[in-house]
């Protein structure tokens, strides 16, 4: 096991954010969770970078501890958060925002091939590469974004939504690029999702929250044909 | 045509001397959304200790540099010691007005501690080149050695400070800090660290400001000199005029108001300085509301 997560709670004020979610990750998977608004898939991540601190329970990444961690520091453990909303900084270059993900790292030599090989990856992003990120459609920004977090030397991604806001031929791209990615990469992803059925058809693992709770949790093949997973997240 | 020349060269010397001030705001302001009024006491401070060098050292120069670096420390210092804690308690309705009270107290406290240690001190700082203005025919321009010094420095300043903001990892860093924090250290910055260092920045500029604008009016340093209230008046008014958020709003900023001002000295009169400076203020923000290099609709992050 790879990303570990047990008895996770997760509280915003007086409100129960994560009740007691468990899971098991692993490595080289692609899992997605899914649920509706509220259900508490965007805390998760947050917890599992560091962002928000957790109130009790354990996660941990090949034996790093996920919790209690800064996320600047998580990020040179390997774990790397693409944040909800596009996360890139609308007023650096393309280059520059892709140059901010690997900072920390002391191989300039390296970094600039992880540079080239996001720019194969995502030839957009080559072509606009001193433009500012403002100037990017949705979908490129979200490109940028899943780059920004490559340049990290990611083993651990965490996306959030990357689907949000887009037309449904560029979801279908991006969701392409990230399954392709973990496969080549030996990447394990966790991709938090409100489009279910894109994301389940392109994860290996899919966890179903639901108000805190994980309800579901299966092979992402068998959570497609889960009649109940169906009638209330897939719509048929 | 003589007063002319003058005025505009009065208004770039003095309005130099704002951007740098106002530089030190608009990079506190970036790093921590916080105006700093401590400014005004750090510059004091920093251009004291640049007398106490000059005294040892004997050299103009050596105390200039040792007071931006002394002064960018004590900026640090403010920074981890006082902003630090206070942002760890950042809950509940005065949350966003804390920090800004907490530096009108250093000011007062800079002030009062350096009046302890320095009151009945006879301080003059001495231009270290002439500062009597060039004569071209039978004219004696507004222009000296010394105002030459001080419009080269934050010139200079100004080139190293945007090389560094474009072209370095560090600037890299303080910008994406500055506009999204959140992403930054999701890409591994160390924010904290970061604002630090924009803290220290401003601490030097600053000092450098102190150092250059003491020597260009009487020379003499006190604990409750009204010249560096000014400058931290102008400072102020400078960055809000350029935007608050831009480097380059603030040098913008600076050389208007300066040369604005240098106006109203020539032609006018001086004791309506201090007026035309909020006129200006106001004028600009109610036609650009946002600052002259400031954003429409203030930022999204």
């Amino acid at each position: 096991m790879s990303l570990i997560v047990s008895n996770l709670c997760v509280d915003h004020g007086a409100i129960r954010a994560l009740d007691d979610v468990s899971m098991n990750i692993e490595q080289g998977q692609l899992a997605a969770v899914i649920g509706a608004n509220g259900a508490g898939k965007t805390t998760l991540l947050r917890a599992l970078s560091g962002l928000t601190p957790a109130t009790s329970g354990l996660a941990s990444w090949k034996g790093h501890n996920l919790l209690h961690s800064k996320p600047e520091k998580l990020v040179r453990f390997g774990v790397s958060h693409v944040s909800e909303g596009k996360s890139v900084i609308p007023e650096l270059s393309v280059e520059e925002n892709l140059n901010l993900g690997a900072l920390w790292r002391r191989d300039a030599k390296e970094s600039a091939q992880t540079r080239e090989s996001i720019f194969e990856t995502f030839p957009r992003l080559k072509e606009r590469a001193s433009q500012l990120a403002d100037t990017l459609s949705g979908g490129e920004r979200q490109m940028l974004a899943i780059g920004r977090a490559l340049m990290s030397k990611p083993e651990l991604l965490l996306l959030d939504e990357p689907s949000l806001g887009l037309a449904p031929l560029v979801i279908a791209q991006i969701f392409q690029s990230i399954r392709d990615l973990t496969t080549q990469m030996g990447l394990t992803v966790v991709l938090v999702e409100q489009n279910a059925l894109g994301a389940l058809e392109i994860a290996d693992v899919g966890i179903v929250l639901n108000l805190g709770h994980v309800v579901a949790s299966d092979t992402a093949k068998s959570l497609i044909e889960n009649p109940q997973v169906r009638a209330a997240y897939l719509g048929y | 045509m003589f007063t002319f020349i003058d005025t505009i060269l009065i208004g770039l010397t003095s309005g130099a001397v704002y951007s740098l001030m106002a530089i030190a705001l608009v990079l506190v302001w970036r790093s921590t959304r916080v105006i700093n009024f401590a400014q005004a006491g750090q510059a004091l401070l920093s251009t004291y200790i640049g007398f106490e060098c000059i005294g040892r050292f004997n050299s103009y120069w050596v105390a200039l540099i040792l007071a931006m670096i002394l002064g960018a420390g004590v900026s640090a210092f403010i920074e981890i010691v006082f902003m630090r804690t206070l942002f760890k308690r950042n809950t509940g309705p005065i949350a966003g007005v804390a920090p800004i009270i907490a530096t009108l107290g250093l000011l007062g406290i800079i002030r009062s501690g350096i009046g302890i240690f320095m009151g009945g001190k006879e301080t003059i700082i001495r231009p270290p080149v002439s500062n009597i203005g060039y004569t071209i025919s039978g004219h004696t321009f507004a222009l000296s050695p010394f105002k030459l010094v001080i419009v080269s420095a934050v010139v200079v300043m100004m080139v190293v400070l945007s090389l560094i903001f474009t072209k370095t990892n560090i600037g890299l860093a303080l910008r994406a800090s500055a506009f999204a924090p959140e992403i930054a250290r999701l890409a591994g910055v160390k924010v904290d660290a970061i604002r630090t260092l924009g803290w220290a920045i401003a601490g030097a500029a600053g000092a450098a400001a102190g150092m250059l604008q003491t020597p260009n009016g009487t020379g003499a340093l006190s604990p409750d000199s009204l010249e560096f209230s000014l400058l931290l008046v102008f400072g102020f008014i400078a960055a809000v005029i350029g935007g608050l958020e831009s480097l380059i709003g603030a040098v913008i900023g600076g050389l208007l108001l300066g040369l604005v001002l240098a106006i109203v000295l020539m032609y006018i009169n001086a004791t309506l300085l201090f007026m035309t400076a909020f006129i200006l203020l106001i004028l600009v923000l109610l036609v650009r509301p946002q600052g002259i290099m400031g954003k429409k609709g203030g930022r999204r992050a």
